[in-house]
């Protein structure tokens, strides 16, 4: 077993018109057992930024620590909120410092940037940066994610639109994946206004 | 350390902190994940008047296309770039690093960075890295002494040619290079037969795939082409997209609106004494 999968995680952002969306599942499990039904996957670094991670729990967490410590001396330093670039390069050199040695994470950051321009971006263990115009997905169920995101996907869909679309495809994409499930959260950023979502899905 | 002084920021160089507690899961029968890798094909060749740089667009993770229009092509200097095979995330920080280094080193004596310098500085970081930091790159561009094409592995040994190949695809693209390449090729020439080399890696090898990259530079100017040729355009795109007939059953919705950022407006009275 790759220790990927000790945990279990299934994360996709899509983005829309002025507005992008991240979904995760709920489930935290020790392999086959699941421990708890609620568990936090997206983690929100300033208003119009978020980050999901994928991955091993507790170095997801660990690493999520480091991050808000680092914003917020970014924060107080140049008094204004990281742009979303500027936020992957971080979360890239912080998992490259560790080249040899690597967290367990997979994180995939969704934003809006100057102008609110959305900006998506997932990487590997290491950090090595994938950019999308579209969509990117990461964790256990990912292989799945990639099928319905790629027929689900339209390009410049407005934001309830691609709430229905994320929203589907992650449902669609957990069924058939052991390790992720028990319902979803869904994030939606607009310029004006952030919608939280918690999705019914299969309980087993 | 302390646990402030873990997380500010750090002086350089890689951390090994987490890698007895990664050899623990090992042990325990845990596999190491895969990273990021781009099974590639990429290329460069020497013309009349400069170098001819060219790659995919293809980014895997095992078996698995990650991305399907990723740059290989990356920015060392402004007469300067490389191409990257090997594992993602190092080849990305090799060339990101050295080309910071090169900045600073113009800045430093205020002439045009040098192809060999570029080299040395690639290949002692790679050899002192013993083959682990597995980069494999093409390394090309036009200073001062002329048009330079270098390849450096993985391990640090370099090789100075007229046509060079390297990553997944690297024989498919080297047997059209042995076939046609000539001293003396044109632009437009050069930059066709880089196209048929990529194209071949593209086609033949199954690490390789999506659009053509290119990148010619001459001296004192540079065209980086990218997407040259879309050799692979989606097959499958429905005109209506995906309708959901049954709305996705929501159980809390928890709505934040953004407050808009307060203007500070200078001036005004000043406030009496």
């Amino acid at each position: 077993m790759s220790i990927f999968e000790y945990n279990g995680s299934a994360l996709v952002a899509m983005v829309g018109k002025n507005c992008f969306a991240i979904a995760s599942d709920r489930r935290l499990g020790v392999q086959l057992q699941t421990i708890a039904t609620d568990f936090q996957k997206i983690y929100k670094i300033h208003d119009k930024l978020f980050i999901g991670l994928a991955g091993l729990a507790t170095d997801t967490q660990t690493l999520y620590q480091r991050l808000v410590f680092r914003h917020k001396l970014y924060q107080l330093r140049e008094e204004r909120d990281m742009k979303p670039e500027t936020f992957a390069s971080l979360v890239s050199a912080l998992l490259y410092e560790k080249r040899f040695g690597p967290y367990f994470c997979q994180p995939v950051i969704a934003g809006l940037g100057d102008e609110d321009k959305p900006f998506i971006c997932t990487m590997d263990s290491i950090g090595a940066k994938e950019l999308a115009k579209d969509f990117v997905v990461a964790g256990t169920a990912s292989e799945s994610l990639y099928g319905a995101c790629e027929s689900m996907f339209k390009p410049d869909m407005e934001a309830e639109e691609l709430f229905e679309t994320i929203s589907q495809a992650l449902l669609s994409s957990v069924d058939r994946d052991c390790l992720s499930g028990w319902g979803g959260h869904v994030y939606l950023v607009t310029p004006t206004e952030v919608t939280e979502r918690i999705l019914k899905g299969r309980m087993d | 350390m302390s646990p402030v002084a873990e997380s500010v920021p750090p002086k350089g160089g890689f951390s090994f902190d987490l890698c007895r507690r990664n050899e623990m899961l090992v042990q325990k029968g845990l596999k190491q994940p895969s990273f990021l890798k781009t099974g590639t094909t990429i290329v460069g060749l020497i013309f009349q008047d400069g170098v001819i740089l060219g790659a995919d667009t293809r980014a895997t993770e095992g078996p698995i296309v990650a991305d399907k229009n990723c740059e290989k092509i990356h920015y060392m200097a402004p007469n300067i770039y490389c191409c990257g095979a090997g594992t993602a995330a190092d080849t990305e920080a090799v060339t990101d690093m050295v080309s910071s280094q090169l900045k600073l080193h113009r800045y430093h004596t205020g002439r045009e960075s040098r192809v060999v310098t570029a080299l040395t500085l690639l290949k002692s970081h790679l050899f002192s890295y013993q083959g682990y930091v597995s980069a494999a790159l093409v390394l090309g561009g036009v200073d001062v002494t002329g048009p330079h094409l270098h390849t450096i592995y993985p391990h640090g040994s370099t090789d100075t040619l007229p046509f060079a190949t390297m990553g997944s695809g690297s024989l498919a693209a080297m047997a059209v290079f042995e076939s046609k390449y000539r001293e003396g090729l044109t632009r437009d020439e050069g930059v066709k037969l880089v196209a048929e080399a990529i194209c071949s890696g593209i086609f033949n090898d199954l690490g390789s795939g999506s659009n053509v990259d290119i990148c010619v530079i001459t001296k004192g100017k540079k065209e980086y082409l990218r997407n040259y040729m879309l050799p692979n355009p989606r097959t499958y795109v429905s005109e209506k997209g995906y309708s959901f007939a049954k709305k996705t059953e929501v159980l809390l919705t928890k709505i934040t609106p953004l407050r808009e950022l307060v203007e500070v407006v200078e001036g005004g009275d000043a406030m009496e004494e």
